[in-house]
């Protein structure tokens, strides 16, 4: 995973609630492999007409170059737990998403794949959306040891972050490698577990 | 050993904790759910070079992806059905292909065959699997990276969520079901109303609530923004359990039984948040928006607070729910695809015709058998239904299936997101009888004003 430290780049604004894994990604892009790319994809039939072409009025299409920062409304992330929501931001090159609030899965997806995201309270969210939305593009700078967001002639915004959230993005540590240290507690407690429950095994391959 | 009182969901989350670090716990998981969406997991196991642990704790079906109809095969749904093949048979992992008589919607046929029970936990890359916890088992949905820790440890790491309790008490009115009362709930506390928390039911009219009612309602919690919704296991889920082929059976049983018991909240457990609800407030629901929070009564009007939703629904706020015109209708999905809900539809099509096209597609392979021999598919057919094969067919366009762009779908599904059933397709959740009076009116129509065939003889006797 890449190591999450600062970022600098261009912010833009998506002032709408529920922004859904549908929008993020419509599921008929799901069947691409990582290494294809979902940037193109991403809120693809918002960006885009049938027919296509870009919409004028989308935010993201007003932008100079792909943003690093998003600032959308509440309930950020919300329906399906497809992954590829994420992939589809990262590989646009947002690193940074702030919202009001995000759904639970979306944010575990977001912090296992890099993908920072910020709760902030109402008001400066508010205030960062409105600046990005009469600046769209406008540098953006996220300082993730430090907690904090710098937008151009605005004051710093301190954000909470969940501690272990932070370690691995700082590190860009994998879970994994982690869990499989692990092993002598898993293989002790499956022993104990199974020999406590057998009834929890699927009865057609109980051992 | 004493405990302060707990949750029944911290009951089963401390008998799965394998150790405890950075203030995560590493929890063991009894079942591993996979559809066609677990390809990137595979990759990454792949990539990480890891074997599956304990491939028979794991189990795959195709059903995102299975086509409705042979004709509506595409080049995409034939590669993901293929590659979930490829991917479990690689790891010796069993799964329900196209053909096997056990298939269905992931959360339709896990439960059928006994996979799902009291006090475990269940994970699978799709968020409605909190529908598994109507049995009492502790239930969510995970994402890719999430699905391969899974298939590499048999384990995930956790903090755990906030407890939260919605109690039901009264009884639902006749004409309103499970399907009206979640959209009910989130209608009143909104889709955010419940977003991380471990939502408990509690109350007189969830515990009378059948087992596939439960699903239907934990399977809606996911909308509510919640990880899980559980109902304590009773005498109606053991009931329901019992001889299925891959639940505990004999002494195995007895000892379950035994274990299953204890599964309840201990008196003076705290919950995060409560909501109180009164059951006897729910009328058949009807969402106007794009969200499953755009909500109202059938009998209740398009309010003026959404109107980017209203634009993209083609309504004018302050017309009256009843009455907008639909062009499409679907009865299917893991919300509302099990014989029950079947049935409740067909009590309103029989002697009726369809008004629109409608589309039936039954939540597995064993509903869709067990409808052909009580003659209940017949009904369907016989009110120029379309009886396709199972599988999550318009309640995703990804499989095929679609409702073209402006049309007006009448759906039993889950989402009435943007573009769920197909770009630029509307959609109208509700219950299946709901749907099945709006698909021989040709509009949203309130059921209650319809009569309905008695059809209690087709009721599917206890297992
Ligand atoms: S029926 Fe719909 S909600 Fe259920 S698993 Fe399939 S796609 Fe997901």
């Amino acid at each position: 995973m890449t190591p999450f430290t600062t970022v600098t780049g261009p912010g833009a604004a998506l002032p709408r609630d529920n922004v859904d894994t549908d929008q993020l990604i419509p599921a008929r892009f799901m069947k691409r492999s990582r290494t294809e790319g979902y940037g193109d994809q991403l809120l693809h039939d918002l960006r885009f007409d049938p027919e296509g072409r870009p919409r004028p009025d989308f935010p993201l299409n007003r932008l100079p170059a792909p943003p690093a920062l998003l600032v959308a409304g509440a309930n950020f992330g919300c329906g399906s737990s497809r992954e590829a929501a994420v992939y589809a931001l990262w590989d646009h090159g947002i690193r940074t998403v702030v919202a009001s609030g995000f759904a639970d899965i979306f944010r575990n997806n977001a912090a296992r794949n890099g993908l920072l995201t910020v709760a902030l309270p109402e008001a400066e969210r508010a205030t960062l959306c409105a600046w990005l939305e009469a600046h769209p593009g406008a540098e953006t700078h996220v300082d993730l040891e430090a907690q904090r967001i710098e937008a151009e002639r605005l004051a710093p915004i301190a954000f909470d972050i969940d501690p272990q959230v932070k370690r691995r993005l700082l590190l860009g540590l994998d879970e994994l490698s982690e869990t499989l240290e692990e092993e002598e507690s898993i293989a002790r407690f499956e022993a104990a577990y199974l020999a406590a429950t057998p009834w929890a095994l699927p009865r057609t391959t109980a051992r | 050993m004493t405990h302060a009182p707990r949750t029944l969901v911290q009951k089963i989350w401390d008998a799965h904790r394998i150790v405890t670090r950075n203030g995560a716990d590493l929890l063991f998981v009894d079942r591993h759910l996979l559809h066609e969406g677990s390809h990137h997991a595979f990759d990454k196991i792949a990539a990480a070079g890891r074997p599956v642990r304990h491939p028979e704790l794991t189990f795959g079906v195709a059903d995102h992806y299975a086509p409705s109809a042979p004709e509506r095969a595409t080049e995409a749904t034939v590669t993901m059905i293929e590659r979930l093949s490829r991917n479990t048979a690689r790891h010796a992992i069993e799964s329900f292909d196209i053909g096997d008589t056990r298939r269905g919607i992931v959360h339709v046929a896990m439960p059928e065959q006994g996979l799902t029970l009291p006090g475990t936990i269940i994970v699978c890359g799709d968020s409605h699997t909190a529908t598994h916890g109507a049995f009492g088992a502790f239930a969510f949905g995970i994402g890719a990276s999430e699905v391969a820790h899974v298939l590499a440890t048999q384990g995930l790491w956790q903090k755990q969520p906030p407890m939260m309790r919605i109690t039901v008490e009264g009884a639902l009115p006749a004409g309103t079901t499970a399907k009206d009362l979640a959209l009910h709930i989130i209608g009143t506390i909104g889709t955010g109303g419940a977003t991380g928390h471990a939502v408990e039911y509690a109350g007189a009219a969830i515990r009378a609530l059948s087992m596939e009612a439960r699903m239907t309602l934990c399977n809606m919690t996911i909308e509510m923004g919640a990880r899980s919704g559980i109902v304590p296991p009773d005498e109606v889920t053991f009931a329901w359990l019992d001889g299925r082929p891959m639940a505990p059976a004999g002494a195995e049983r007895a000892r379950a039984l035994e274990a299953w018991a204890a599964l309840r909240s201990d008196p003076g457990a705290t919950y995060a948040r409560e909501v109180g609800i009164d059951a006897a407030h729910v009328a058949p629901m009807v969402t106007w928006g794009t969200s499953p929070e755009h909500v109202a009564p059938v009998t209740g009007r398009v309010p003026d607070t959404q109107p980017e939703a209203l634009d993209y629904m083609g309504l004018t706020a302050g017309a009256p729910v009843d009455g907008i015109e639909i062009q499409r209708a679907f009865i299917g999905s893991c919300t509302n695809g099990r014989y029950s809900d079947l049935l409740a539809a067909a009590a309103v099509l029989k002697g009726r015709q369809v008004a629109v096209p409608l589309l039936v597609s039954p939540g597995s392979e064993a509903v869709a058998r067990r409808a052909e021999e009580t003659g209940l598919a017949g009904i369907f057919r016989a009110a120029g239904a379309e009886w396709g094969a199972s599988g999550c067919s318009l309640c995703v366009s990804m499989n095929g299936d679609r409702v073209a762009p402006g049309e007006r779908c009448a759906s039993t599904s889950n989402r009435n997101f943007r573009g769920r059933q197909g770009p630029g397709a509307r959609t109208h959740l509700m219950s299946p009888a709901m749907v099945a009076a709006a698909a021989v009116t040709g509009r949203v129509t309130d059921v209650r004003a319809l009569p309905r065939a008695d059809l209690s003889a087709l009721e599917e006797t206890a297992a």
